[in-house]
Order: C-alpha cells, then sequence, then structure tokens
C-alpha cells in the first residue's frame, strides 16, 4: 500500500468520534467573526455597530489577493466592530454579531437537492475560481491558505493532477471522515469543479486504510467519475502534509522552499474544501460553517458537530457533555500540530478542525533528559532532516549553519518530538531557527 | 473557568518512549547470552559481573553527586548498568575482584563523567574500560578459564580460539588450526574467552530483538559482520587455508558482542543510515587487518573506538537523503 518515502511515525489513533454522525450545533447567542481567519492580509471589516445582518452577508472584504472575504453565519445585529481574542491566542479585529432568528439571504440554495456538473454548463474555469474567491473558502485542513490563490497556478506552470486531502492523520480528528461518509456524491461534485477550475483530467482522492468505510463509499461513488481515483494509504503521520501526499498519491517531491506544489504539477485541496466548494459554486453559500471534531479522553460524548462559524468553543463543549473537570490543556486543532488556546471563549473559525481536550496527566510535557544521539528523530523526520542538529544550533543561535542544513524545509509535523525518547523540545527550538532564519533570508532578498 | 491550562507548543502527544526504555531494553537484549556465561563460566562470571555492575553505578553516583554536584542523579536511567554489564561481558571471568574495580572507574570516571555524562562522551565506556585493563593488566587480561568450569580463583585456562587463529598466520601452519573447536561449538559457545563472547547465537539473538523493538537499526550490526564475512571468506578461500574459515571468524572473540552491542551504542555511533554504513565496514576492515597482521589476536574494540573518534566527522559529511533532493538534481541536468 502507499504512502510517502521518507520518515514518519504512528501516533495512537485515539479517533474516538469516529462513526458518530454529524450533529448541528445550536446558534450561538453571539458570534464573534475574527478578521484573521486566513493565511494572507486581514479581512476589512464593511460593517458598523447597529448594521442588521442575515447569514450570508458579507462582514469583512478580502484585504488583498492573499486573503479571503468573511460572512456572517448567523442573523442578527453587529453589536460592535473591536479585538477578540481569538485561536491564535491574541486579541484581534473581530465583528460581534448579537443573535436573532436564523434568517438566510435570498441569494443561498438551502435545499440539500444535489446539483452535478452536468446540470451547470455555464460554469468555465474563471467563473469557478472567482465563485471560490467571492465564497471566503480557505484550506480547511488547518492550513487556511486562501483557496483561489491554488488554483492561478503562477505563469510558467501547468497542473496536471488535482490531489484531495482526506488523510486526516492527526489522531482524534474525524471531520472529514464523518464528512465523507455523510457527503460523498457532493465532494465528489466538488473535486470535478476543482479539476475543472484548474484544467486537469485527473483527480486523485487519498484516504488512510484506518478509514475502510470511507475509501469503499468514496470509490463506489467515485466509479460515475472516470478521471477520479480513490487511492488507499497506508497510515503513517503526517501523510496529510501537503508534500508527503504527493509523494504518497503520485510518487513526485517537491523540491525544497521556495518550490511550491504545482512545481510538480500538483495542486491539493482538503476533502472539506471540496465540500464547501460544491456548497459555494453550487449553492451559492459562502463558507458560514463546518465541521468540527470535539474529543478527548474525559470528552463525555465525543462528537462531530457542524456548527456556524464564530460560535464560541465553549458552547460547542457544552453541546458534548461540557468541559471535563479534569481538563489541563484545551487544543485547537489535533494534538500533533494544534494550538493549545487559553481560553474557551475563543470562537471557531474557518480552519477550526478540532478541540481536543486533555486532561491533567496528559497535558504535562515529560522532563527533558540529555540527548543520548539514537538517531530515532533523524529516522521520523519526513522532510530527511536532522532535528537533533537543527535543535542544537538553532539553541545556540547558529542561523547561517541552520539555513545550511535547510531549516527552513521544516514542516513543524512534530514527529521528532514526538519520537524523543529523551523528551527534548526539539521542534521548540526548531520553530524558533526556522522563524529567525526566514526573517534573516527575507531581509536579504529585501536588499538585493 | 477554574482550572489552569497548560500552554504549550505542539506536539502534545509523546511516544512514550523514554531513555530507560531503550537502556533496560538492550539490557534484557543480553539476557539470553548472561545466562549463557553464567552456565559455562559459573561463579566466575557471576562475581565478575555483579562486581563490575555495582561499581560502574556507585562511581557514577559518587562522581555525579560530589564531584558534579548535580541535583538530578542519572543512575536509574540504566545507562551505568549497561556500561557495568558490557564491560564485566568484556572481561575474562577468573579476574581479579579489584582490577574489575578499576575498570569500572575508567570506564564511568574517565570514559563518561569526564565529558558531562550520557550522551556526551565520544567513546564508548565499556571499551576505554576494557582497553585500559588490556593494556595495563595484560597477562591477567588474556588468561581465559575454559569454558565449563565452575570455580572462581583456580579455574583451568587455555589457549582461545583467536590465538590459536593468530598462531596459524604467524607460523605459516594451517594445521594448527585443527585445534580449533568447530564453528558450531564456537557458536554455542564452548570455548575460552572473555564472559559476553562464549555464545554467539544467544546474541545475534539479542540483536534481532533489539531491531524487532526498534531499539536499533539493522545496519551497524550487517556492515560489520558482512564486511568480516567477507573479508575472513576472500582470505580462507582465496589467499591462504592459515586464515580461519569465515563461520569461524564470526564466532569467536568479541566479534559478535561487538558488533551487536559495542559499535551500536548511540553515542558513539553515526546518526545516518549512510554514515553507520561506513562505520560499520571501517570497524569489519579493521578488525580483520588488527586480527591477522597487528599485535594483539583480538581487535575488535580497538576498531570499534578508533570509529567512535571518526563518528563526528562522518556525521559532518554523511547527511540524511533530503526531502525532494532527487528532483532538485534530474532539474539541473
Amino acid at each position: 500500500m502507499k504512502t510517502f518515502s521518507i520518515g514518519g511515525v504512528h501516533p495512537a489513533e485515539n479517533k474516538l468520534s469516529a462513526g458518530s454522525p454529524i450533529r448541528e450545533a445550536a446558534l450561538p447567542k453571539q458570534a464573534i467573526f475574527s478578521m484573521f481567519q486566513h493565511i494572507g492580509a486581514p479581512a476589512k471589516p464593511v460593517v458598523k455597530k447597529g448594521d442588521v445582518v442575515k447569514v450570508g452577508t458579507l462582514l469583512g472584504e478580502a484585504g488583498g489577493f492573499v486573503s479571503a472575504p468573511i460572512y456572517s453565519s448567523v442573523s442578527g445585529k453587529v453589536s460592535k466592530v473591536d479585538v477578540a481574542l481569538d485561536a491564535s491566542d491574541t486579541r484581534r479585529m473581530a465583528v460581534y454579531v448579537d443573535v436573532e432568528g436564523d434568517e438566510w439571504e435570498e441569494s443561498i440554495d438551502r435545499s440539500a437537492d444535489l446539483v452535478r456538473l452536468e446540470d451547470r454548463p455555464d460554469l468555465d474555469a474563471k467563473t469557478i475560481v472567482e465563485k471560490i474567491k467571492q465564497a471566503g473558502i480557505v484550506g480547511m485542513g488547518g492550513a487556511t491558505f486562501p483557496c483561489h490563490v491554488k488554483l492561478c497556478p503562477p505563469p510558467g506552470e501547468k497542473a496536471e493532477c488535482v490531489i484531495i486531502n482526506a488523510v486526516e492523520c492527526e489522531p482524534y480528528l474525524t471531520s472529514d471522515h464523518s464528512l465523507m461518509l455523510e457527503k460523498a456524491d457532493e465532494i465528489l461534485v466538488g473535486v470535478a469543479l476543482i479539476m475543472k477550475a484548474v484544467g486537469v483530467e485527473r483527480g486523485y482522492i487519498g484516504i488512510e486504510n484506518n478509514k475502510p468505510d470511507a475509501i469503499q463509499l468514496m470509490t463506489e461513488k467515485a466509479k460515475a467519475y472516470p478521471q477520479i481515483e480513490v487511492v488507499p494509504l497506508k497510515v503513517q503521520y503526517p501523510q496529510g502534509g501537503e508534500k508527503q501526499l504527493i509523494d504518497a498519491v503520485i510518487g513526485r517531491q517537491v523540491p525544497a522552499p521556495p518550490a511550491i506544489p504545482i512545481n510538480v504539477g500538483a495542486v491539493v485541496q482538503n476533502v472539506g474544501t471540496a465540500f464547501a466548494i460544491y456548497e459555494a459554486v453550487m449553492k451559492n453559500k459562502p463558507l458560514i460553517s463546518r465541521v468540527i471534531t470535539v474529543t478527548g479522553k474525559s470528552v463525555k460524548q465525543p462528537s462531530n458537530l457542524l456548527a456556524r462559524l464564530g460560535t464560541p468553543f465553549s458552547q460547542l463543549m457544552e453541546e458534548c457533555g461540557g468541559l471535563p473537570a479534569d481538563t489541563g490543556k484545551i487544543i485547537g486543532g489535533g494534538p500533533m500540530m494544534g494550538k493549545a488556546l487559553i481560553s474557551l471563549d475563543i470562537p471557531m473559525t474557518k480552519g477550526s478542525s478540532g478541540l481536543l481536550i486533555m486532561n491533567n496527566k496528559e497535558a504535562r510535557r515529560a522532563e527533558a533528559e540529555p540527548c543520548i544521539r539514537c538517531a530515532k528523530c533523524v529516522s521520523a523526520c519526513p522532510m530527511g532532516l536532522e532535528p537533533y542538529l537543527l535543535s542544537n544550533i538553532s539553541s545556540q543561535h547558529m542561523w547561517e549553519e541552520a539555513e545550511r542544513e535547510c531549516i527552513v524545509s521544516c514542516i513543524e509535523c512534530g514527529s521528532c518530538a514526538y519520537t524523543c525518547p529523551s523528551n527534548r523540545p526539539l521542534l521548540d527550538n526548531i520553530r524558533l531557527g526556522k522563524t529567525t532564519v526566514m526573517g534573516i533570508i527575507r531581509e536579504r532578498a529585501a536588499k538585493k | 473557568m477554574s482550572n489552569r491550562l497548560i500552554v504549550s507548543l505542539s506536539p502534545h502527544v509523546h511516544s512514550g518512549d523514554s531513555v530507560q526504555k531503550n537502556m533496560y531494553g538492550v539490557c534484557l537484549a543480553l539476557v539470553p547470552a548472561l545466562i549463557a556465561s553464567l552456565y559455562f563460566f559459573g561463579l566466575g562470571a557471576a562475581v565478575v559481573l555483579i562486581t563490575s555492575i555495582v561499581s560502574c553505578v556507585m562511581f557514577e553516583w559518587l562522581i555525579s553527586k560530589f564531584i558534579l554536584k548535580r541535583e538530578k542523579l542519572s543512575i536509574l536511567d540504566g545507562s551505568a548498568i549497561l556500561t557495568g554489564l558490557l564491560l564485566g561481558f568484556n572481561l575474562p571471568s577468573n579476574l581479579p575482584i579489584w582490577i574489575v574495580v578499576v575498570g569500572a572507574l575508567v570506564a564511568i570516571g574517565i570514559g563518561k563523567m569526564t565529558f558531562g555524562g550520557l550522551g556526551q562522551n565520544p567513546f564508548n565506556p565499556a571499551l576505554v574500560g576494557r582497553v585500559f585493563l588490556l593494556i595495563s593488566f595484560p597477562a591477567q587480561m588474556t588468561t581465559w578459564p575454559v569454558s565449563g568450569t565452575v570455580g572462581y580463583v583456580d579455574a583451568q585456562t587455555g589457549a582461545t580460539p583467536l590465538s590459536l587463529m593468530k598462531w596459524a598466520i604467524q607460523s605459516g601452519d594451517a594445521s594448527v588450526l585443527n585445534d580449533m573447536p568447530s564453528a558450531l561449538s564456537l557458536a554455542i559457545g564452548q570455548h575460552g574467552g572473555s564472559l559476553g563472547e562464549v555464545s554467539a547465537i544467544l546474541l545475534l539473538l539479542g540483536c534481532l530483538f533489539m531491531i524487532w523493538r526498534k531499539i536499533i537499526t539493522w545496519h551497524i550490526p550487517v556492515s560489520i559482520l558482512g564486511t568480516v564475512a567477507l573479508l575472513s571468506g576472500l582470505l580462507h578461500y582465496g589467499v591462504s587455508d592459515v586464515y580461519a574459515d569465515p563461520a569461524s571468524v564470526l564466532c569467536s572473540g568479541g566479534l559478535m558482542l561487538g558488533a551487536c552491542f559495542m559499535a551500536t551504542d548511540y553515542v558513539t555511533s553515526p546518526m545516518v543510515a549512510k554514515g553507520q554504513i561506513i562505520y560499520g565496514v571501517c570497524i569489519g576492515l579493521l578488525t580483520i587487518i588488527i586480527r591477522n597482521w597487528g599485535s594483539y589476536p583480538e581487535g575488535m574494540s580497538f576498531a570499534i573506538l578508533i570509529m567512535n573518534a571518526f563518528t563526528p566527522l562522518i556525521n559532518t559529511y554523511c547527511k540524511p537523503r533530503r526531502f525532494g533532493e532527487v528532483i532538485r538534481k534530474e532539474a539541473k541536468k
């Protein structure tokens, strides 16, 4: 069975919420829409206090090409435009909406009828990309890179295939899995739309074989789409990394930065993004909700919730049995790459794939011991780097050496720190080095 | 919220692997060979091993507490126990206790703690101890009791397969090798030698256990044993039959112990597969050279120590294959 060629680890999967159906979360009393829900320029608020908004009303317009607009997911009145604590653990610009009723913009098609690609012969590549851009769709796997940017290859590059990331290699998370089981038809139309948008004849859906039901269902449904192939993959973290997935599915390796996937002819989109694209293009529905996994060993009812963006995490927690008494850490995302949050009052955003609660015991890191040079980090690194070395030279501020040792290739997957028998904070140090070296490179480029 | 939340960077989960698990895993892998040495050498083996382990742990404790004044003591991480066990395996079973204690002091004191303790030493501590004793007490270190003797002090001693091999080469008389035990009895352990050198098969079993448990990778043991098998095969079949046959060479002396347990020491071996193979091939080559043409009958310890010295250099020049590297080269063409 296929997988990527270098390194990797296999953490305990702990998919507690696997198989639990998608449940619709209740509307919040107040929704908070951060203007920073994507990578790139923040959105600019276009509403003011007192404005009445509906579901689907524009709240913030894109702040540039690499940016995305933000729409209201609720109806009600704008109570303020002010800073709010968001999933980055910092206070940044946001729009607060006090919820009243549930009124939708009329342009949105709320029916459940499946619209196929054949039903809409008017759609050409340009229209599709424009609709995606207007709908504010970003990478839903967690990276939140504005989707339309990836669909517009830079001059001189030609896409050869579209790869859909349905790997969900993060332990605990099951939102993509549940989405595939319930929205397989819509996802396939979404994939076909992406393929049409970038003008390719070949599409792959990569799914790890710990989801046999999803593989079976998607393969069955994909029979109607001869250009789309479902590729079962051996379970291996970080297969959901863009570069690892391309390597696993089509056997091509994206060179070191600044190279990007399109340089090897691949366009990668998350399966959740494919679904959002379907809704945006076929149903005129901007990105206002998503499936989020609320989970953890002490959580009473680990679930997959379909929740409106802007809903505070505290409310999602209540829907799953409340915050456990022994909570030690709250993580936005999965346990390998997610971010520890400082509060449950933070609202969910476009990139919120999971809310993971760890108990006091799990939350604590074990004490670091001396490096015994066992080389397990070297074997685990999916980028072929030497984490022990990068960590050492970063903590000694040896930036030139760090650049020479390819520190900017690090994808911050955490396989090194996960595997280290001495519990060394390898990735903490490497992040410091990577950020600094990237700054140095940018400065050098600016001088030229 | 009344809870105090922990906020730290990802990853938020850990494999559960630890230094202890790895160190005790190696100790466990040595248990079959340990039982064999107790069977073949009896009381003497037990005396030497216990002395070696206890004094290694004691010296590590004394040095870290009273000289380095460390608050957190490292004696339970298993590394000192492992060093003691390996040092004991490298000694004859009738060695006087005080010499064993001196060896432990050199191994832990000079070999390990002078450099800062676990993870910092450039040379394998147990081998530093052994080679120090070999040079300082050559007579005691090379009088091995014959396998099967049970006593401690008054054990019978005899020539080892290695000294017979050397004698055959030096005298040019292949018939000397007729006195050697068969390769099979060498592999099982019916011959004289240091404690841990007796049973090649059980050492190999321990090695397979470590590879299975992912404590070590195959690269170092396979490259050493492969090189030795190839070179001794060339010498025996291609050059002259005064050189012993490959099976006997592989099963005699400290070769198996060295290849599986000494050369694979984490701290002193290269980090990257390519480097580990270079390291292993060089150890095999040096061992053959020293065994056949050097002045000592056994070359394994020296070969490993010499290559320990080259490990930093190997680490500097042997880099893992970076992701995307192959394609970058193709694109340049």
